[in-house]
């Protein structure tokens, strides 16, 4: 519909290969980093491509012979998906309830909003409580107590998901399986939650790159291989003394690498949910 | 069923979410609020009740008030270039070329990668000895000397923005480029044939369609920024001589570092407040561009 000359065209394909450089550069340089010998990344002027391609950090980091560099990384590793799991289930299970709850009777709303309103609190309003809490129940340093106080960030969020997801399904379908005699539960499990599954999807997904990117309370709460997770181990490992800086991208990569698939896997599911809060309002 | 038992049923269903975060956000808050106001330690017995002390201390102290500014400077500017560059990305990512959909796809690579891992590797690119960003800029000629990015007052808090502006502006993008997708067609071809120039097009045309989601990723980025620790944590701990100490990074100090609860308490309730005036201000502003459009 419009004229396209062909120097707009090749302003356009310039404006376009830059855009990629820009966002590819600092991630190919991440990747680069962990396959480079050690001497080549500290060579001067700086070998942009290693003279021999070195995977060696990948097996040393998921070895688990004890006390290495590996099994504290395999650790920390396990520690996120247990965290982010278990923070992720309970997250659902509170929340399809609630947001339900709310999608049906409205009137009840107010209270949503009013957990939504604590995405607005910053973690250092609560975090000096929640230490003495968990230290008062022994849970400090420990994935489950780790897990709950994710439910902080998690469960708002995934309720708020979940309720938009629900209110998209019409209530009608919902009210006939009723009138033929349903209770509550079976017309959930027959009719809400399979035409719910999608948004239920994209909630558990959101809410598990939520927990995995997590990192203040990580911080404050865990402190050796029983619960520290994946971002506070590699924040060790970039404030230490590793003078292997490829190590540190491994580590980088291993950690970036389920967020990244989830991401461009679910792409479409991704960008709907995050673009849908936006053009609602 | 009636009225009453419906609404009945809802807090039922409801009870689970609610009693859990009354235990970990409802009652944190008031004990941090109680903690405020005394001399509590990290370690060893309650403190003493001390009125409002702390706020006093808090407020007036130049570590409060510098540490404020800092704060501010990171989030206005670095949100601000999200903005201006989410949106250059989005309408650059809305016109036909090959290899559009691919270049989508990327998009959402920075937005996928960790904060911590985003922080590690912009720490990476930055080292003053062996850095990325060091060698490409010499060896481009750009550069006489290596220089520590991160280790300098001068350029510690740009090179923090550069790094997240780098991961956050793709979101924004690609929320401006949904908005940008639900422009209708036949409007843009009208506005065509009116003879409207680039310029009024995209300021009568698209921004309306624009302004909504863009308030929404305005007020969430903005929110965010001025809470930040994560990627400042890992990137240079609020030094060096505490020019990128943001309020979050203060408050850690304060109550775990310093071990001073009762202090750290009414610090982050300060900040928890300015956060809330914010998101009001916001809140008002996002009904108002709403409106304009309807």
């Amino acid at each position: 519909m419009e004229r396209k000359s062909p120097l707009f065209s090749i302003f356009i394909h310039a404006c376009a290969l830059l855009l990629a450089v820009v966002i590819l550069a600092p991630l190919v340089w991440l990747f680069v980093m962990s396959i480079s010998p050690a001497a080549d990344l500290t060579a001067k002027p700086l070998s942009w491509w290693p003279q021999t391609v070195d995977f060696s950090r990948y097996a040393v980091l998921l070895s688990s012979v004890e006390n290495s560099a590996g099994a504290a990384f395999v650790a920390s590793l396990i520690n996120s998906i247990v965290v982010a799991g278990v923070a992720t289930l309970a997250a659902l299970a509170l929340a399809i309830p609630a947001a339900w709850a709310v999608s049906r009777t409205p009137s009840v709303g107010w209270s949503l909003y009013m957990v939504i309103a604590t995405y607005m609190l910053p973690p250092v309003a609560l975090a000096v409580p929640l230490y003495f809490g968990l230290s008062h129940l022994g849970l400090l340093n420990n994935v489950f107590g780790l897990a709950l106080v994710y439910l902080t960030i998690l469960a708002p969020f995934t309720t708020w998901l979940m309720k938009s997801g629900f209110d998209s399904i019409p209530r009608e379908i919902e009210a006939a399986a009723m009138i033929d005699g349903a209770g509550l539960f079976a017309t959930w499990r027959i009719i809400t939650l399979p035409l719910a599954a999608p948004v239920m999807a994209t909630s558990a997904l959101f809410a598990f790159l939520l927990a995995w990117d997590e990192f203040f309370y990580a911080l404050l709460f865990t402190s050796d291989l029983r619960a520290k997770t994946l971002t506070v181990a590699i924040a060790d490992l970039a404030g230490g003394r590793v003078s292997d800086y490829g190590l540190i991208a491994t580590a980088g990569v291993l950690a970036a690498l389920p967020p990244v698939v989830i991401g461009l896997v679910m792409q479409r599911a991704l960008i709907s949910g995050l673009t849908s809060g936006g053009v609602k309002g | 069923m009636s009225g009453t038992s419906m609404t009945t049923r809802a807090w039922l269903l409801m009870l689970p979410l609610l009693a859990v975060m009354i235990a970990v956000i409802g009652w944190p808050l008031i004990d941090t609020i109680h903690l405020s106001f005394t001399d509590a330690k990290l370690v060893g017995t309650a403190g003493n009740f001390v009125g409002i002390d702390n706020y006093v201390k808090t407020i007036t102290g130049s570590n409060f008030q510098r540490t404020l500014v800092t704060t501010a400077k990171f989030a206005i500017i670095s949100v601000f270039a999200e903005m201006v560059l989410g949106v250059l990305a989005a309408l650059l990512l809305n016109q036909e070329f090959r290899g559009r959909t691919m270049l989508r796809g990327l998009m959402i690579l920075p937005w996928a990668l960790p904060t911590v891992v985003n922080a590690t590797l912009w720490r990476l690119i930055y080292n003053p000895e062996y850095g990325a960003l060091n060698a490409a800029l010499t060896q481009i000629g750009l550069l006489d000397a290596y220089r520590s990015w991160l280790g300098e007052p001068g350029t510690a808090l740009a090179s923090l923005i550069i790094a997240d502006c780098w991961k956050n502006f793709p979101l924004v993008a690609l929320i401006a480029l949904a908005a940008l997708q639900a422009v209708p067609r036949d409007i843009q071809a009208a506005s065509l044939v009116d003879g409207a120039g680039p310029f009024a097009r995209f300021r009568f045309v698209t921004l309306p369609y624009l302004a909504g989601p863009l308030m929404v990723a305005l007020v969430l980025r903005t929110i965010e920024a001025f809470k930040v620790f994560d990627i400042i944590w890992v990137m240079t701990r609020g030094g060096p001589a505490n020019s990128t100490r943001t309020l979050s990074i203060l408050v850690y100090q304060e109550a775990f570092s310093f071990q001073r609860a009762g202090s750290g308490a009414s610090l982050a309730l300060i900040v928890t407040l300015l956060v809330a005036v914010l998101a009001a201000a916001y809140a008002a502003l996002v009904r108002k561009t709403a409106g304009s459009n309807t």
